[in-house]
């Protein structure tokens, strides 16, 4: 079993609402296959540093799962595949990330209070 | 006669400043690709990854700026040509 993280950009014409259920089919497809998601974050619209697809700004999302690293491959054919997702990226986290993914977590959730 | 050349103003003559690896000294062990604040202090203005030589990281913690900045420009998160990023 291993963490890993995933960041993803959606294109910014979605409404909330298709947003909302882009992420969930991502987060169902990574619990699906047997991975463990343990957090997920909605970053909002956020202006890219560079136009992708001729865009300017789009909607970041964040997910921390843990599984197989069989998982992977599956759901990003599906983001690959999917016309919603300008760019995504999962990295593998090692220990130091983990810890750090931690603090963020606590420190994020004591700034939104 | 005295050879000597005498300046009006002290000439400014660099003070070598001994350079420190931040990542040691602060003990941070992680460098989040997702920070863009963080990461702009490790590039110039046009978004390029600034040398050693300069910012006096070590070796280890090199590498782990350089990947942190490109994991960073393929998100868009920073540019991978910039211009006044500062």
């Amino acid at each position: 079993m291993n963490s890993y993280e995933t960041v993803f950009i959606l294109t910014p014409v979605l409404s909330d609402d298709q947003a909302k259920e882009a992420v969930q089919k991502f987060e169902s497809a990574i619990t699906a296959s047997g991975a463990e998601i343990k957090h997920s974050e909605n970053w909002g619209l956020r202006k890219l540093a560079y136009p992708i697809q001729k865009k300017s700004t789009g909607f970041y999302y964040l997910i921390e799962f843990q599984g197989e690293g069989t998982v992977i491959a599956d759901y990003e054919l599906m983001m690959k595949r999917d016309e919603r997702v300008l760019r995504f990226l999962t990295v593998k986290m090692d220990v130091d990330h983990v810890t750090y993914a931690e603090r963020r977590r606590t420190k994020n959730k004591i700034a939104s209070n | 006669m005295s050879n000597d050349i005498r300046y009006l103003t002290p000439i400014n003559i660099d003070i070598k400043k001994d350079k420190y690896c931040r990542f040691k000294k602060t003990g941070i062990k992680f460098i989040d690709y997702k920070d863009a604040s963080f990461l702009l202090k490790l590039v110039n203005e046009q978004g390029k990854i600034l040398p050693r030589r300069l910012t006096g990281t070590s070796a280890k913690y090199q590498i782990r700026v350089n990947k942190a900045i490109k994991r960073a420009r393929h998100l868009a998160i920073l540019p991978y040509v910039g211009d006044m990023l500062k």
